[in-house]
C-alpha cells in the first residue's frame, strides 16, 4: 500500500507546435509516489514536469496512460472531483474575494457546513501564520503572504495529495529559503503527500524525500537527493544537480587518460562504477572532491581564475583543451595564484564514470 | 478507451451564444433579407408597403425615366445623388484625416495623465446624440450664429453656408472626427518615438521623418479611420437633412423620402440594397488595401 | 550628447501645426455643445439670437406633456433594451470564446452589422419586417430593434475584460472542487461584473440617443425624446430645443462618466 499511493503508468502527452511539429511533453512516463512523502519533480523548463503535475490535478488530460490515487483511477475524472489540490505558481487567488472567502471556497464546494468551514478556515490561516488577515483582499497582501494564502486554501481541503507548481519561484531568495523550511515542516506535520515541481536543483535537494529528474518528457533518474548527487546516472544529471566537472577520456588498463596529459587512476573512481578496459569514457568529478597537492597530483593545469565566494574559493584550472573547477575551503589551505601551474587529483572513490 | 475532449476550466459551452445569434439573425438578418425581397416587388397602390408581384422596376427607376408618352430617357437624378454622396464622404474623409493626424500625434506625445484626459475628451462626443451634435453645429454655422456674426464683422456681408453642400460636409466632418482620431491615436500610441529620434540622428529633416518614419507606423490607424468615416458618411442622413437643406442630397435622404412622403418602398429598398453593396465593396477594398501594406487593421 | 538627444525628442513633441490644429479640433468638437447649453438659458423666442439669461425654457419644458411622454418612452425603451442587450451580450461573450471558426465568423458578422451597415438601411428593413409579420409600430417593436444595435456596444467592454482574464483563477476554482456552473456563478460573472455594468451603461446611452431607427419605427404613442426634438427642430426652433437637448446631454454625460469610472476601477 505504501509503495503505490499515487501511481502514474505509461502516461504520454504530445502537443502540436504552431509550425506543425510534435512535442512529446510526456513520453511514456511511469512513476510511483508513496503516501506521506515529499516528492520533487525537477527539470529544466519544458521537460514535462509541469504537464505531469497538471495531469494529476486534472487541468490537462494525457493522451494515454493511467493515473491512480489510493487505488482509485483518477485520470478520467474532471479536476473538480479529484481529491488533490494545487498551489499555483501565480497563486491564482480569486481577486474579488477576501482571504477568508478564498480559503472557504473549496470547502463550500464540498458542501461543508458554515461552522465547520469557519473552523477549518481559521485553522488553515493558523497553519500558515496568517491569523487575523481573513478580511483582507489578496491585492492588499505581499507576495509572500499571497503565497501562504494559496497554500492555506489548498490545505484547508485536506487533500490526499498537495500539488505545488513552482510555488516559490516568484519570491526573493531569502523569503524562498524561509518558505522551503516552512513547507517541509508543514508537510511533516500534516502528513499529506506533497508533489513539488521546481527547476531549482538546490530547492529540490533541500526539500525532497525523493527527486525525479525530468528531461524531454522522460524521467532520467528517480532517487533520494543524496543518491542523485552521489550517483548521477548520466552527464545531464551530473551537470544539472550541483556543479560537476565532466572530463572525456580514454580508458586504459590502470585508469583513464584525460586531455592535457592527466591521468585518473582506477583507485579514485568509485568502486560501483564500471570502467571499460578501453574506449572513450566520461568522468564526472565534483569540484569539492578535487584536492590541490604539491606536485604529486595526477592532473596538471594552469590556474586561470581564483574567485572568492565566501563559503569557498573557486579555482578555475585550464587543462589545455578543457577547464575544471575546484572548490577549496575559504581558510586553512593555501590558495594558488593566477597563472600558477598546479597539480591536483580527485579524492579516493570520488570520481565517477557517467553515460554521456 | 477514447478520451473526452474537454475545455479549459471556466470556458463555457458555445451553445450559450445561440440565443444571441438567433436574436440578431431575427432582428438584423431577416430585415436585410426583407429589404432585398421588397426591392423586387411593386409599390402598394395606396398607402404604405408593397404588393407581392415580382418586378425589377425599382432598379430600372434608378437610371431610367419613363416619360408620359411611353418613351424612356436616361435619368441622371439618382446618379447625381450617388455622386454627391461619394463626393461629400470623400471630402469629409480627407478633412478628418488632415485634422486627426496632428491631434492624434499631439495626444500621443503628451504625458500619461494628460493623455487620458484628452482621449476621454475625444471619445465623449462619440457617445453623445448625433442629433444634438448636428443641431448644435447648425446653431454655430447659422447666418445668425457666431460664425455668421464673425463673418459680418470681418466684412463678408453675403456670408452664407447653412443649407449648402459645404454645411453638409462640415457637419459630416464634425460628427465623424472621433472615428478618425481614435484609431490613429491607437496606432500613434504604440509608435516608438526613439525611432524618430534615430532618424533625426541620421540627419533626416522633420518632414522626412514624418513621411518616412512616423506615417508608416500610424498607417493602420489611418486606414481603419478611413473605413470608419467613409462608410458611415456614405449612409448618413441627418447632416444633409439638417444642414444641407435639400431633401434629396444623399442616398439616405432619398431612402427616407421613399419611406415617408413618396411611399415607394420598393425603390427605397433598391437604394438600400445599393448602399449595402457599396458598403460591402468598401469593406472589402479596405481589407485589400491593408493587406497590401501588411498592416493589422481592425474595424470592429 | 544626451542633452542633444532630448532636444531632438522634444522637437517631435513640438512638431509644427500639431498644437494649434489640436486645439482647433477640441474647440470644434465642443463649441456646438457649449452653444446648446448656453443658449438653453436664452430668454429670446429665437434660438440663435441671444437676449438675456433666463431659465424659462426649462420651466416650459417641465410642463410640456408631449416632452414628458417622449422622455418616459425613451426611458422605458432604454431600460428594456439595456437589460435585454446586456443579457444577450454576456451570453454571446461567454459562448463565442469556444465557438468554432465558421460559427463565430457568422456570429461576429451579425454582431458587427449594426456598426458597419448604415443605420437607415437597418431601420427601413426593420420597418418592412414589422409590416411583413404584423408587429405593430410601438414600444415593443422599438425595444426589439434597439436591443439589436445595443448588443455590440454592450459586448465591447465584456469581451475586452474576458480577454484580459487570467486562466489561473478558473483552474484554481476547478481544482478546489467547483464544477462549470459553480465557476460561472462564483468566479466568471463576479470577475466580469464591472465590465457588464459598463457595457449596460453604454447600451443605455446608445438607446436613449438613437434617432434614425426610432424615427422610422416609432408609432404615434411611442415617440422618443430624440424623435420629439427632431420634430421641434423641423418646426419653429425656440430655445426649448436647447433646454431639452441640454437635459439629454446631462443624462448621457452621467451615464458615460459612470461607465468610464467603472472601467477604470477594475484591477
Amino acid at each position: 500500500m505504501t509503495n503505490s499511493f499515487l501511481n502514474i503508468a505509461n502516461v504520454s502527452k504530445a502537443f502540436t507546435t504552431p509550425e506543425g511539429g510534435t512535442v512529446h511533453a510526456l513520453d511514456d512516463v511511469s512513476l510511483d509516489i508513496r503516501e506521506g512523502e515529499f516528492f520533487v519533480m525537477l527539470g529544466p523548463s519544458g521537460c514535462g514536469k509541469t504537464t505531469l503535475l497538471r495531469s494529476i490535478a486534472g487541468l490537462e488530460y494525457p493522451d494515454s496512460g493511467v493515473i491512480t490515487l489510493d487505488g482509485q483511477r483518477i485520470d478520467d475524472l474532471p479536476a473538480y472531483s479529484r481529491p488533490v489540490n494545487t498551489v499555483f505558481q501565480s497563486y491564482a487567488l480569486f481577486p474579488h474575494m477576501t482571504v477568508g472567502q478564498n480559503i472557504a471556497f473549496g470547502l463550500e464546494m464540498e458542501g461543508i457546513n458554515k461552522t465547520e468551514t469557519a473552523k477549518r478556515v481559521s485553522d488553515a490561516l493558523d497553519q500558515v501564520s496568517l491569523s487575523g488577515l481573513d478580511k483582507r483582499k489578496p491585492s492588499q497582501l505581499s507576495g509572500g503572504q499571497q503565497q501562504r494564502v494559496a497554500l492555506a486554501r489548498a490545505l484547508a481541503k485536506q487533500p490526499k495529495v498537495l500539488l505545488l507548481d513552482e510555488p516559490l519561484s516568484a519570491l526573493d531568495l531569502k523569503l524562498r529559503r524561509g518558505m522551503q523550511i516552512e513547507l517541509k515542516r508543514l508537510q511533516q506535520q500534516t502528513g499529506i503527500t506533497f508533489v513539488f515541481v521546481t527547476h531549482d536543483q538546490e530547492e529540490a535537494m533541500s526539500m525532497g524525500d525523493r527527486i525525479a529528474v525530468f528531461k524531454d518528457g522522460k524521467i532520467v533518474q528517480l532517487d533520494t537527493p543524496q543518491e542523485i548527487y552521489r550517483r548521477p546516472v548520466n552527464s545531464f544529471v551530473a551537470d544539472f544537480i550541483g556543479e560537476t566537472n565532466l572530463l572525456d577520456g580514454i580508458a586504459t588498463a590502470d585508469g583513464v587518460q584525460v586531455p592535457g596529459g592527466g591521468f585518473i587512476a582506477r583507485s579514485v573512481i568509485a568502486s560501483d562504477c564500471v570502467v571499460p578496459a578501453s574506449g572513450s569514457v566520461t568522468i564526472a568529478i565534483r569540484p569539492e572532491d578535487l584536492k590541490i597537492s604539491d606536485g604529486s597530483g595526477s592532473l596538471k593545469g594552469i590556474v586561470r581564475d581564483v574567485i572568492f565566494t565566501g563559503e569557498t574559493v573557486r579555482v578555475h584550472i585550464d587543462l589545455g583543451t578543457t577547464e575544471v573547477v575546484a572548490h577549496l575551503p575559504s581558510y586553512g589551505v593555501r590558495v594558488p595564484d593566477r597563472g600558477e601551474t598546479v597539480s591536483f587529483s580527485p579524492l579516493d572513490q570520488s570520481a565517477r564514470t557517467v553515460a554521456s | 478507451m477514447s478520451k473526452i475532449v474537454r475545455g479549459r476550466p471556466g470556458q463555457t459551452s458555445p451553445w450559450l451564444a445561440i440565443p444571441t445569434i438567433a436574436y440578431l439573425f431575427l432582428t438584423i438578418g431577416i430585415p436585410l433579407f426583407i429589404t432585398v425581397v421588397y426591392s423586387f416587388l411593386q409599390r402598394a397602390k395606396i398607402g404604405m408597403g408593397v404588393t407581392w408581384h415580382f418586378s425589377p422596376k425599382a432598379y430600372k427607376d434608378l437610371f431610367i425615366l419613363e416619360n408620359l408618352d411611353g418613351t424612356t430617357t436616361f435619368d441622371t437624378r439618382y446618379v447625381k445623388v450617388l455622386w454627391h454622396s461619394f463626393q461629400y464622404s470623400a471630402v469629409t474623409t480627407v478633412a478628418t484625416v488632415v485634422l486627426s493626424i496632428p491631434i492624434a500625434m499631439w495626444i500621443a506625445t503628451r504625458n500619461e495623465s494628460t493623455r487620458n484626459i484628452l482621449v476621454a475628451a475625444v471619445t465623449l462626443p462619440f457617445w453623445i446624440s448625433i442629433l444634438i451634435r448636428t443641431y448644435g453645429l447648425r446653431q454655430i454655422i447659422d447666418d445668425n450664429g457666431p460664425i455668421g456674426w464673425i463673418a459680418h464683422k470681418l466684412g463678408y456681408e453675403n456670408f452664407h453656408i447653412i443649407y449648402t453642400p459645404i454645411a453638409t460636409m462640415i457637419g459630416l466632418t464634425y460628427v465623424f472626427l472621433p472615428f478618425m482620431i481614435l484609431p490613429i491615436y491607437a496606432s500613434a500610441e504604440r509608435f516608438d518615438f526613439r525611432l524618430a529620434e534615430a532618424a533625426y540622428d541620421l540627419g533626416a529633416k522633420r518632414w522626412t521623418v514624418f513621411r518616412r518614419i512616423v506615417f508608416p507606423s500610424i498607417r493602420p490607424g489611418v486606414i481603419a479611420g478611413i473605413a470608419l468615416v467613409f462608410i458611415p458618411a456614405l449612409g448618413s442622413f441627418l447632416q444633409s437633412d439638417m444642414l444641407g437643406g435639400g431633401k434629396t442630397n444623399m442616398i439616405a435622404n432619398v431612402i427616407a423620402l421613399n419611406f415617408t412622403q413618396a411611399r415607394n418602398w420598393p425603390f427605397g429598398c433598391a437604394l438600400s440594397v445599393l448602399l449595402i453593396l457599396l458598403t460591402l465593396l468598401l469593406v472589402q477594398a479596405i481589407r485589400l488595401i491593408s493587406k497590401k501594406f501588411g498592416d493589422q487593421v481592425s474595424l470592429v | 550628447m544626451s542633452s542633444v538627444k532630448t532636444r531632438k525628442l522634444v522637437n517631435l513633441r513640438n512638431f509644427p501645426t500639431f498644437r494649434p490644429v489640436s486645439w482647433f479640433v477640441l474647440f470644434f468638437l465642443y463649441i456646438p455643445l457649449v452653444h446648446v447649453i448656453v443658449y438653453s438659458f436664452n430668454s429670446s423666442r429665437i434660438a440663435t439670437i441671444w437676449e438675456h439669461f433666463s431659465t424659462k425654457w426649462y420651466f416650459k419644458t417641465f410642463h410640456n406633456d408631449d416632452m414628458q411622454r417622449a422622455l418616459k418612452n425613451s426611458l422605458k425603451i432604454g431600460f428594456a433594451a439595456t437589460i435585454l442587450s446586456t443579457v444577450l451580450a454576456v451570453l454571446a461573450a461567454l459562448g463565442l470564446v469556444r465557438m468554432r471558426r465558421l460559427g463565430s465568423a457568422f456570429a461576429w458578422s451579425l454582431i458587427g452589422a449594426p456598426l458597419i451597415i448604415a443605420e437607415i438601411v437597418l431601420a427601413v428593413g426593420t420597418l418592412g419586417f414589422f409590416m411583413a409579420v404584423h408587429i405593430p409600430l410601438g414600444i415593443f417593436g422599438m425595444v426589439l430593434a434597439h436591443t439589436a444595435f445595443c448588443i455590440p456596444f454592450a459586448l465591447l467592454p465584456i469581451r475586452a475584460r474576458l480577454g484580459q482574464l487570467d486562466v489561473a483563477p478558473f483552474e484554481a476554482a476547478a481544482d478546489l472542487g467547483a464544477n462549470e456552473r459553480q465557476i460561472l456563478r462564483r468566479i466568471t460573472l463576479p470577475l466580469l461584473s464591472p465590465a457588464i455594468v459598463s457595457g449596460a451603461l453604454l447600451a443605455f446611452a446608445i438607446s436613449i440617443d438613437d434617432f434614425i431607427t426610432s424615427f422610422f419605427i416609432s408609432g404615434p404613442g411611442s415617440t422618443t425624446l430624440p424623435v420629439y426634438i427632431f420634430g421641434m427642430i423641423r418646426s419653429t426652433v425656440t430655445p426649448e430645443v436647447d433646454a431639452i437637448s441640454t437635459l439629454l446631454l446631462l443624462f448621457s454625460g452621467i451615464v458615460l462618466i459612470s461607465s468610464y469610472v467603472l472601467n477604470r476601477r477594475r484591477r
